[in-house]
């Protein structure tokens, strides 16, 4: 028993890495298609009795991993990206167990300020932070600052992310964390996105990420 | 086996028009035709009945339209060159427009950057900046250039790119050396000049112990036969002459300036250029039938104001397109011209000027494209840091021009398309992953930066090359070679 549980977490860290969600994903050099990825794998070891607490453990190891070689320049965006998806798939195995034993994730709130349809950075920066092991919320494009606030309050979350390419919406962000302090939140706000910089975050009270690890960073600081 | 990459050539000339230079090119052999100042061709073509008139220093050799095209049919259109690795070997097949890139020229000048730090008068930062140093190019750099190369992906080929100058090398034992510092540093093919035809049998020699089994000949040869306009010249006549004896693959070259030793205007131009190639070709195949040809063109135009080389100039470009064209009329491989400029330094402006030949000569289909890597001013000198810079460059250009495959693509892709659709971010990023892993796309520019920090990082990396090392030939090999020739020790 203790052998099969140690060749699932094998596996699950594996699949993490080649950033395979199920069987019929490819690994990263198109193949492995039809073997079990990280939420067949994921199943199979929480009905096995492995604890969801090592399954996280695994998890975040393979990320360390998967951040190293982007570091090192093996790995690119993509790939980081679909070990953040096999994570995410893995993780939405893992929440009812989780919730059950009173364990949690760190919620994360995030969307494009309204009037602005852009959205790639945004989904890189949501899915990297779930793979990261954050609860995610993604509430979209075109999102009036009032639905943010009521989610973050509703959720409450204790991180929010907003983006915005464009200079006319950017405006929208210093609204929202207006509201928000109006409102008696102190959710730590990131901001990003190509019309924003350094100083307009410092001058709204906001966190700038240069791009999504600069996101990573910020969240791991807290 | 170096495949090359297959593409649909951009061409210039309609069949017709191709058929009237042909013709042209005839005519001037029989009149003017060429102006020979070696001997045994003169008899060679007196026997196969061309008409000879003894001047004082020279001959005039009216060839013959017939014996010209009878010689061309004997000329093979499939040319194998061997190379010490199998995988480098390269099949040229004249009727089949697959380009390979490789280098050239015997630049007499090195280009290295120093770096040093210059601190700002007004803001006091201390930045680093490129300093360019030229020196003459020694034997040392060519076993460099070679080295630097094997690491190159996109050479396919290697030309000795330095003039090795040092003082113990001399008209005896250059051959040899030069031979011996390219086969040690790459497992590609070499191709050279020869400086003295007497040691003709030891390069082959050489060469043949270090191929040992291998059939395909792991060196072959570079004669520019005529001097332009339309002259055989007394010493690589002679070079032709043997290394046809002896079976060798030749490119035979001519190089044509456009506006001096050649009309300006293009047909005048290709005219005489393939007059000039179809002597050479003529003169191996009756030297020896079927002997292994490369339709060398190297056509550029002049500058203006001092007559010098142009090969920035656009009608150098037109020039090579068209020869490309012409040889592959013949069905001979081509041996062609790209990645000149004019620029004497390495970075944007040198590698914009060598963009419009690299791509236009690629896209032209010529099998064997030279000049390709690191050179500047011209073929004067070569730059370690631009050749990287070139490679990046035609691996793009290579990239560009692959062969489509939408069949085997399309359904793939549109189960793609349709997953990607149910997911909440809507990208396509897993799916680029096994391309990337494969080394099918390339990730990103690699030296980006200003004009500065890009060389600075480019000398980096050629430092990390040359650092890297190269399978030498084997030591028992190395060590019979350097008992039977004159290999300067210290290149061992």
């Amino acid at each position: 028993m203790v052998k099969i549980s140690n060749e699932l977490i094998e596996q699950i860290n594996e699949n993490v890495i080649k950033g395979r969600r199920h069987k019929e994903d490819e690994d990263f050099e198109g193949g492995s298609v039809g073997e079990p990825g990280v939420e067949e794998l994921v199943e199979e070891a929480l009905k096995g009795g492995v604890k969801p607490k090592e399954i996280i453990g695994c998890i975040n190891e393979a990320m360390e991993v998967v951040g190293k070689k982007y570091e090192t320049g093996e790995f690119f965006i993509p790939d980081m990206m679909a070990s953040a998806e096999a994570v995410s798939a893995g993780m939405d195995v893992l929440e009812p167990y989780l919730s059950s034993t009173g364990e949690s994730m760190d919620k994360f709130v995030i969307a494009t300020v309204e009037g602005d349809l852009h959205d790639i950075g945004k989904n890189i920066v949501a899915l990297l932070l779930k793979g990261a092991g954050f609860n995610v919320i993604d509430l979209g494009t075109n999102v009036p600052a009032d639905k943010i606030v009521e989610t973050v309050r509703a959720e409450d979350a204790k991180l929010v992310g907003l983006s915005a390419l464009l200079t006319t919406t950017m405006r929208r962000m210093g609204e929202v964390v207006e509201k928000l302090r109006a409102e008696g939140i102190d959710a730590k706000v990131l901001v990003g996105g190509a019309a924003v910089s350094v100083s307009y975050a410092a001058e709204i009270g906001a966190i700038y990420c240069k791009d999504a690890f600069g996101a990573l960073e910020a969240v791991k600081n807290d | 086996m170096r495949e090359g990459i297959l593409v649909k050539p951009y061409e210039r000339l309609e069949q017709e028009q191709l058929e009237r230079i042909h013709e042209a090119s005839l005519s001037i052999l029989r009149d003017p035709g060429i102006l020979s100042y070696n001997k045994e061709a003169v008899e060679i073509f007196d026997d196969n009945g061309a008409e000879i008139s003894a001047h004082t220093e020279y001959w005039r050799i009216s060839i013959p339209e017939g014996l010209v095209e009878e010689s061309v049919k004997h000329a093979p259109s499939v040319v194998q060159l061997g190379a010490r690795e199998r995988e480098n070997r390269l099949i040229l097949d004249g009727r089949e427009p697959r380009v390979r890139f490789g280098t050239g020229s015997e630049a007499n000048i090195i280009l290295d950057i120093a770096v040093e730090d210059f601190v700002s008068e007004e803001t006091g930062i201390k930045r680093s900046f490129p300093v360019f140093q030229r020196r003459r190019g020694t034997i040392q750099d060519l076993c460099q250039a070679a080295h630097l190369c094997e690491h190159l992906p996109n050479v396919d080929f290697f030309i000795r790119t330095v003039n090795i100058q040092d003082e113990d090398i001399t008209e005896g034992n250059k051959d040899v050396n030069k031979f011996f510092a390219s086969l040690n540093n790459t497992k590609k093919h070499v191709m050279a000049g020869l400086t003295n035809v007497e040691k003709l049998d030891d390069v082959i020699r050489m060469a043949e112990i270090i191929s040992g089994d291998n059939n395909e000949p792991v060196i072959s040869f570079i004669t520019c036969v005529t001097k332009s306009p339309l002259q055989f010249v007394e010493d690589t006549t002679q070079n032709l002459i043997e290394i046809a004896k002896r079976g060798y693959p030749v490119s035979i070259s001519a190089s044509p300036q456009g506006g001096s030793t050649a009309p300006l205007q293009e047909a005048g131009m290709l005219a005489q250029l393939n007059a000039e190639i179809l002597a050479g070709i003529t003169l191996a195949q009756l030297v020896r039938k079927k002997t292994p040809v490369l339709y060398g063109s190297v056509p550029l135009r002049v500058r203006m104001d001092n007559l010098d080389n142009m090969y920035g100039a656009p009608e150098t470009n037109r020039y090579n397109i068209d020869g490309v064209q012409m040889a592959r009329f013949y069905g001979i491989p081509c041996y062609s011209t790209a990645g000149i400029g004019d620029s004497r330094f390495p970075g944007i402006e040198a590698s914009v000027n060598k963009l419009l030949s690299h791509l236009f000569i690629a896209l032209s289909g010529a099998q064997y494209i030279h000049y390709a890597f690191g050179l500047l001013e011209g073929t004067n000198t070569f730059s370690f840091e631009q050749a990287i810079l070139d490679d990046v460059h035609i691996g793009m250009i290579k990239s560009m021009l692959k062969e489509q495959r939408i069949e085997e693509e399309l359904q793939d892709s549109l189960t793609m398309i349709r997953e990607v659709m149910n997911t909440s971010h809507k990208m396509f990023t897993r799916y680029a992953r096994r391309y990337l892993h494969a080394g099918d796309v390339i990730p990103f520019y690699p030296f980006e930066g200003d004009a500065n920090e890009t060389l600075l990082k480019v000398k980096a990396r050629n430092e990390e090359l040359l650092s890297s090392p190269v399978d030498e030939i084997p030591e028992e090999i190395k060590k019979r070679i350097f008992q039977e020739f004159d290999v300067l020790e210290r290149i061992k």
